[in-house]
């Protein structure tokens, strides 16, 4: 394949014509070239600043005013900074309400850069030479006298060092050299956390476990020198009070966690996997037998960890029962074991079975099922 | 302008110059610049090494500028994420809210989260200083994704340029990485969620899934670690890596000195355009002013990521039309897209590729496509020379239509990113935009692709058109006769000269399987596919005018050519005279001297 060019630039067209725009072929159609050629840059226009000397004193305030506008905005800037509040409100048109401070402050410094900027483009394109310069290219490749040259240096030095000869050298530099990085390696990776993935956490929520029995004292009672546990409560988020069953009104949702959350090591943790989402719907409507059995006349509790990749599952849709993931919209089914509708989730929403206690506060009897939350590779 | 006329021009222009150098000190040694820049050459020898830099040329044209603001972006993202190193505190530690922003007071939130509320409300201008910030995140990332649409569509990565395109790539992969990272830093209820997603999409990685996430968050998600994690990360490791590769970048484009667009005066052995010093340099110094002015301007009156309204950072809760940042909207959009039964239960393992494809794999598979496409172009066309002169878009229907077609894909995972908000908006079922997105995501870049490719192919023939058949002027003529006809203007030499420098390669035939004595040829297979994929990239091709198609374009009216050449079916077109004939029986007319005669 060719150039695209060829680099010779001919002074004149190929094929010329007067002004008018009739042309005439300067050659006879058996003669004429195969290829236009490249006419070469053409004539030079001159800008109005060139020739009038007016015009380039208009340019020259030009930019000057430029200037001044940006030195101007920065005396603004700092007048703003020192005299407007932190929080004072202006009311300005199309943008409404708006932090007074941040606009002055950004206008004022907008415009000090800007008067910098257009000043000099305006400088360069007004008053500065604006003939076109051409620069020779030269192939990337070296010439074959100096590849030759680089060869003999890398083959010198592989010889100088007798590293081809010396095979012994050669391996094991390069099992060192293969291996150095390892400690370093091994240093990070053993420092960053548990390098087997606890996958038993990603498996069981804090609704696995139970709170401790407090006798009269206020302290945990022991039997057999165990602590004595009871199921947790549901509570609300962010309160932390128990629900009672007659609380849960028919259509009411209830944001819940499992009693006690606050006094663990990590809240946070652990609350990513617990969250449960409380609903209570006519009994009637639901269609799985397991369901109503895990539930009380029709209250139930999901997880609220998308199945997806763990958003909470927060917006719940009363007349169609659906309990739909803002992060990517799965959408499911609270009538039927939350069982996936719509969008990207495959597994529905694990169940946490409920009861009542002696004092009428739900509980859960034991903890889910199956993992909550997303999937991961060991869940199986 | 006649020669008298630029003469003239010129002793002016020199007369107007010759009197500033009046002006100037008469100081033979150069003042005291002169002075220091003398101080240093002699311990440094850098005279000649700068000289050489200041006077190198550089083409211009706008589309030349989004390399620019990107450069530029990156400079304002650095000068402002120093600033925000001030006063935020990258920590997961507890705190009770006691800052001036009252419908947070009392609120448990993290330093982190409460840092950034610090530096909203009571740093006076932080505000300013972080909207700054994110505002040029977008802007470098928009501005990266720009530049590299035209780097390919102009062919820019062609031979000798194939490094500066993968660096590219690069560039633009840790851009939006840093991105993401920087937006999970304030640990507000957005940025919160989206790291809780991300660790959702790290856990459906096979085999090691698991201890990925154990590693990075140090143990269970989301602990204490993450935010002081990602601080390291977005403040020394991938800027490094960004500055690393940019420099890179920008020393290989000294080095193979810019491209240009073909016109008169340029070939591929020169480069033709203005000097860094001054006009390049003013130009440039004065862009980047202008750039940082801009960004200035959207942050004081625009406000972005408002993270005091959304709150600190809790698992339980989660906002409605929670959405990432644009960047990362598409890959948001292919999660949305990916149906749930592509997760499944093998050999007591999940699989997840509803959720692995669209997080995990795409980005890698995307950016390899990206990376080794210069390589099979080279491959399909045989061409081993450097070019320094740009392609126009239409000149390569067959790049311009896949280019297209790759942005449509791009475009619609981005679309399905707001499939909520579309829903809304519209007042569409969820469920019918999704599944039009699944079927428009496969339908609409092979729609696109071969709109587009006609549409070169059609601006092609016009532009031979223009070239044979001069510009319509709008005035009418009338002949002896009484017909009318539409003076056409002739191009010049230099106008035309922008039309035909270009190559329209031709596919390469087939080559026998067999050789003279019937025996199968060593690697006929790679050549045939070879043949094939030339014949699919080269086929629908239009040449350049030559001077002798002009010649008879001029001569004769009527003048039939082939326009377009299959090499199956050749396939001729017609196009008609140098001017078009107004309410005439007579189909093709021509105002030429010898048809005024009639
Ligand atoms: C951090 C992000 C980036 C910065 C700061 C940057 C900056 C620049 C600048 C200033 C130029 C010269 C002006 C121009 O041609 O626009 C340039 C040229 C170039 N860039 Fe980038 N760029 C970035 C990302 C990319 C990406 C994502 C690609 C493609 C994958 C790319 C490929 C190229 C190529 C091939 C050239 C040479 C173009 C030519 O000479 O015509 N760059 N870059
Ligand atoms: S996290 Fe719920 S749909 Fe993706």
């Amino acid at each position: 394949m060719t150039d695209d060019t060829d680099a010779s630039i001919p002074k004149e067209p190929a094929v010329s014509q007067d002004e008018s725009g009739s042309a005439v072929a300067t050659r006879d159609e058996q003669h004429a070239p195969a290829h236009f050629e490249n006419p070469g840059l053409p004539p030079h226009v001159h800008r109005l600043g060139d020739t009038d000397p007016a015009a380039a004193k208009r340019s020259e305030r030009q930019v000057a005013a430029l200037f001044t506008i940006s030195m101007v905005a920065t005396v603004l800037f700092v007048i703003a900074y020192a005299m407007i509040g932190k929080d004072a409100d202006v009311i300005l048109p199309i943008l409404g309400k708006v932090h007074a401070l941040n606009v002055a402050l950004g206008v004022t410094l907008a415009l000090s850069l800007l008067g910098i900027g257009l000043g000099a483009i305006h400088w360069a394109k007004t008053l500065m030479p604006d003939e076109e310069v051409v620069e020779e290219r030269h192939p990337m490749r070296s010439s074959d006298e100096a590849r030759a040259g680089f060869v003999a240096v890398m083959s010198g030095g592989a010889e100088g060092s007798q590293i081809n000869r010396r095979p012994l050298i050669k391996y094991t530099l390069g099992g060192a050299l293969g291996i150095f990085a390892v400690p370093l390696g091994l240093q990070l990776i053993g420092g960053l956390g548990p390098i087997r993935g606890d996958v038993h956490d990603l498996k069981t929520t804090l609704w696995d476990t139970g709170v401790p029995v407090l006798n009269a004292d206020g302290k945990p009672e022991m039997r057999d020198g165990k602590v004595v546990t009871r199921p947790r409560r549901l509570m609300r988020d962010p309160d932390g009070t128990a629900i009672r069953l007659s609380d849960v009104t028919l259509g009411s949702v209830f944001h819940v966690l499992p009693e006690g959350i606050n006094d663990t090591p990590e809240p946070s943790n652990e609350k990513v996997k617990a969250a449960v989402i409380l609903i209570a719907m006519q009994e009637n409507l639901i269609k799985s037998a397991r369901e109503r059995d895990w539930g009380l006349n029709g209250v139930v509790a999901f997880s609220k960890i998308c199945t997806h990749v763990g958003c909470s599952v927060g917006l719940y849709e009363q007349t169609t029962h659906h309990l739909l993931c803002p992060c990517h919209q799965s959408t499911f089914d609270v009538a039927d074991d939350c069982k996936v509708i719509f969008g990207p989730a495959k597994r529905p929403l694990p169940q946490l079975q409920i009861e009542v206690d002696d004092d009428g506060y739900l509980y859960a009897p034991h903890g889910f099922e199956q993992p909550v939350g997303p999937s991961f590779w060991e869940r199986g | 302008m006649t020669a008298v006329g630029q003469e003239r021009a010129h002793s002016t222009a020199d007369a107007l110059r010759a009197d500033d150098k009046k002006d100037a000190p008469a100081n033979k040694d150069g003042g005291p610049v002169g002075a220091v820049a003398s101080w240093v050459d002699e311990r440094t020898g850098s005279a000649k090494g700068i000289s050489y830099l200041m006077k190198k040329v550089f083409p211009d044209h706008w589309s030349f500028m989004l390399g620019e603001i990107a450069m530029y972006s990156l400079i304002i993202l650095l000068i402002s994420g120093t600033f925000l190193t001030f006063w935020f505190v990258p920590s997961m530690g507890e705190t009770t809210y006691t800052g001036s922003y009252v419908p947070l007071k009392g609120v448990q939130m993290s330093e982190a989260f409460a840092s950034t509320v610090h530096i909203s409300m009571d740093v006076k201008g932080g505000l300013l200083i972080r909207q700054i910030h994110h505002w040029s995140a977008l802007i470098f990332v928009v501005s990266i994704a720009l530049h590299m649409f035209r780097v390919f569509f102009t062919g820019a990565f062609r031979k000798p340029r194939e490094i500066n395109w993968i660096i590219g790539l690069l560039l633009a992969m840790l851009a939006m990485v840093e991105g993401f990272i920087g937006y999970s830093l304030p640990d507000d209820l957005l940025s919160g969620t989206g790291i809780r997603a991300m660790q959702g999409f790290i856990l459906s990685i096979p085999v090691i899934g698991t201890y990925v996430s154990y590693l990075l968050f140090g143990g269970g998600f989301p602990g204490q670690d993450i935010i002081p994690r990602f601080f390291t990360i977005h403040v020394l490791l991938l800027p490094a890596a960004l500055i690393g590769l940019f420099t890179a970048h920008i020393i290989l484009v000294m080095v193979h000195k810019h491209t240009q667009y073909p016109g008169p005066g340029r070939t591929n052995k020169n480069v033709v355009g203005f000097p860094m010093m001054p006009v390049y340099a003013a130009k440039a110094g004065g862009f980047f002013f202008v750039v940082f002015g801009v960004t200035a301007l959207i942050a004081g009156l625009v406000s972005i990521n408002p993270i005091w309204m959304y709150g600190p950072y809790e698992p339980t809760m989660i906002t409605a039309g929670s959405q990432p940042d644009w960047y990362m909207g598409f890959a948001d959009g292919a999660l949305r897209l990916l149906p749930g039964f592509l997760e499944f239960n093998l050999f007591h393992r999940t699989w997840s590729f509803n959720i692995m494809i669209g997080a995990i794999l795409m980005i890698p598979i995307l950016w390899t496509v990206m990376g080794v496409y210069p390589f099979i172009e080279k491959w399909v066309t045989g061409d081993n020379e450097e070019h320094h002169l740009l392609d126009r878009p239409r000149n390569r229907p067959t790049r311009t239509g896949l280019g297209m077609a790759a942005i449509t894909f791009y475009g619609i995972l981005f679309a399905a990113c707001g499939n909520d908000i579309i829903a809304i908006k519209f007042d569409l079922s969820i469920d019918d935009i999704t599944e039009t997105f699944r079927v428009a995501l496969i339908v609409a870049p092979i729609v696109v692709f071969w709109v587009v490719k006609r549409l070169c192919l059609s601006l092609q023939r016009a532009d031979r058109d223009l070239l044979l058949h001069g510009r319509e002027t709008g005035r009418l003529m009338r002949t002896g006769k009484g017909r009318f006809f539409e003076v056409h203007q002739e191009l010049d030499a230099y106008q035309r000269w922008r039309l035909v420098d270009f190559v329209s390669p031709e596919p390469m035939g087939l080559p026998p399987a067999t050789d003279e004595h019937g025996v199968r040829r060593k690697g006929a297979r790679k050549e045939r596919l070879r043949a094939r994929v030339s014949h699919y990239f080269f086929k629908d091709r239009i040449e350049p005018v030559t001077p002798l198609e002009l010649a008879a374009a001029h001569h004769d009216g009527h003048a039939t050519e082939a326009i377009e050449s299959h090499p199956d079916e050749a396939e001729s077109g017609h196009i008609h005279g140098g001017a078009e004939e107004i309410g005439a029986s007579h189909a093709y007319g021509h105002p030429a001297p010898h048809d005024k005669q009639d």
